[in-house]
């Protein structure tokens, strides 16, 4: 075990002359990686002909049963953010982006074994089980790292590394095709290969993040950094023990806040292509619908990094509020748009709301540090991860019933979003509310001093 | 207590960021290419 020290917090602490500016590209290591999750479904089809090649054979898999790897995945990110949050925080960032290297990598060449044998159960097991439990590790591991780095600008620096997650599927699709294209022949389907290729890729990319990542050392502080004088009413001085904050109302208020932003975002990302055409028929092609999701995905990321950042200046707060103020209208304008026929109006209120889908995820880690501290925000943002896994589900449900609803009762295909829209922006709403109630969290869920020395976090 | 006493220099910061920048770069102006058919 010995070997492995080098893992250790104590072994990753950065010493004079260390850049803090070395800690975001090690934080995007991992989340240009883990962010592949979102290009998953380039390998749906050609996997429902490893057998049948040229078309899909009885034996083949099929679209319905491929479907499950996702989900899998997603609902093990959610649970192993949940629960290795604190083994995470306690053992720092290079142990946890280590063992995420080896689950996601591992998880790829399981997958690979278990496409070869033409076993779904060990494809499952392998990107789903494995795979998500190292996304989870991954995207919680270089939260409160980055925020102990940058205590002058917080949202900025979570912001880089989540915005790293929205773009990490940028690169896996148009590598995946190109690797399906270059291992495919006209009796075999490179997929396995691809899993092979691609795992030792990201297990050697997400070393090379645990390897130049490190924590600062204690007491530490940015250059010519002077924390303000008068701490503001909704950022704590204190730290709030992980398991404390489920006790907290403000933990289930911003729960509500991110699963609310994302419930609404979420059910339009994933039904975008559709709806455009849809609501504009003969006007949005099927090639100008994939731009639109293209440009929707850009948005996504890019609004991580801009949202966030701007939340260090007008704070998180705000940030909220702006996302459900502004989205409620935007919400509440999308039927107009398709009522006076205006594409590039509609075009403009989907961007700016899926970049405010993005800034949703990327503001909430330095919203959790205002409240609970830096100590244990990192586990406290795992716990919280399971208000995505919840939208993931409540999202495309609504979205799709309440099309089918609409058009079971006759309303026609132009109109059948409209519906969906207003209550997205009542989902909206809701949210609003859930955001004024956050306060300042009671000092008697603050760590006393001794119980925070003897975790050693001297801050 | 670690031992990395050798300060970062600006090529360590070139090297960290044209790693993940690059392919980030590449991807975002792949999707871009591909988004712009929206206005074709």
């Amino acid at each position: 075990m010995a070997l492995l020290s080098f893992l250790d917090r104590q072994h990753s602490v950065a010493g004079p002359g260390f850049s803090r500016w070395m800690v975001p590209p090690a934080a995007l290591c991992v989340h240009l990686c883990i962010g592949q999750a979102y290009a998953f479904s380039v390998f749906n089809l050609p996997m429902t002909k490893l057998i049948g090649i040229t078309q899909s054979a009885p034996e083949d898999w099929k679209l319905t049963e491929l479907g499950w790897i996702f989900s899998i995945a997603i609902f093990f990110l959610g649970a192993s953010a949940a629960v290795f949050g604190r083994w995470v925080e306690e053992g720092g960032p290079r142990r946890a982006m280590f063992t995420s290297a080896l689950c996601f990598g591992g998880g790829f060449l399981v997958a690979a074994a278990g496409t070869a044998l033409h076993q779904l159960w060990i494809v499952y097991l392998g990107y789903g089980v494995l795979g998500g439990i190292g996304l989870g590790i991954g995207y919680i591991s270089p939260v409160s790292t980055l925020i102990r780095w940058f205590p002058d600008r917080p949202g900025m620096a979570t912001g880089m590394a989540i915005m790293g997650f929205g773009g990490g599927a940028f690169i896996a699709s148009p590598l995946s095709v190109w690797l399906m294209a270059r291992f495919t022949t006209p009796t075999h389907i490179g997929v396995a290969e691809t899993f092979v290729t691609m795992g030792l890729i990201y297990l050697c990319f997400m070393m090379v993040g645990s390897a130049i990542v490190r924590v600062p050392a204690p007491g530490w502080r940015p250059a010519g950094y002077v924390a303000p004088a008068q701490p503001k009413r909704l950022v704590t001085r204190n730290n709030v023990y992980v398991y404390q904050a489920l006790k907290t109302p403000q933990f289930w208020c911003i729960w509500w806040v991110l699963c609310l932003n994302v419930t609404a975002g979420i059910g339009v990302l994933g039904q975008a292509s559709a709806m455009s055409q849809e609501m504009f028929p003969g006007r949005i092609t099927p090639v100008a619908a994939a731009g639109l999701v293209g440009l929707m995905s850009l948005f996504n990321m890019g609004g991580r990094f801009f949202w966030a950042s701007l939340s260090d200046v007008i704070g998180r707060k705000n940030t909220y509020f702006v996302f459900f103020m502004l989205g409620t209208v935007l919400y509440a304008l999308v039927p107009t748009t398709g009522a006076i026929g205006s594409v590039p109006l509609f075009v403009l209120c989907f961007l700016v709301i899926l970049s405010m889908y993005g800034g949703g995820f990327a503001t909430v880690p330095a919203y959790l540090r205002d409240m609970f501290g830096t100590r244990y925000v990192g586990a406290i943002h795992g716990l919280l991860i399971t208000a995505w896994s919840v939208a993931g589900i409540l999202g495309p449900v609504l979205v799709n019933y309440m099309r089918e609803y609409n058009l079971a009762h006759g309303v026609a295909k132009t109109d059948a979003y409209n519906f969906t829209m207003y209550v997205m922006a009542g989902l909206l709403v809701i949210g609003f509310f859930c955001n004024l109630f956050v306060r300042a969290v009671h000092e008697r869920h603050h760590m006393r001093q001794e119980a925070a020395d003897a975790l050693g976090m001297a801050e | 207590m670690a031992k990395h006493h050798r300060g970062t220099t600006p090529v360590h910061l070139v090297l960290a960021w044209g790693f993940v920048g690059i392919p980030l770069v590449w991807g975002v102006l792949n999707t871009l290419a591909n988004a712009m058919k929206l206005f074709q």
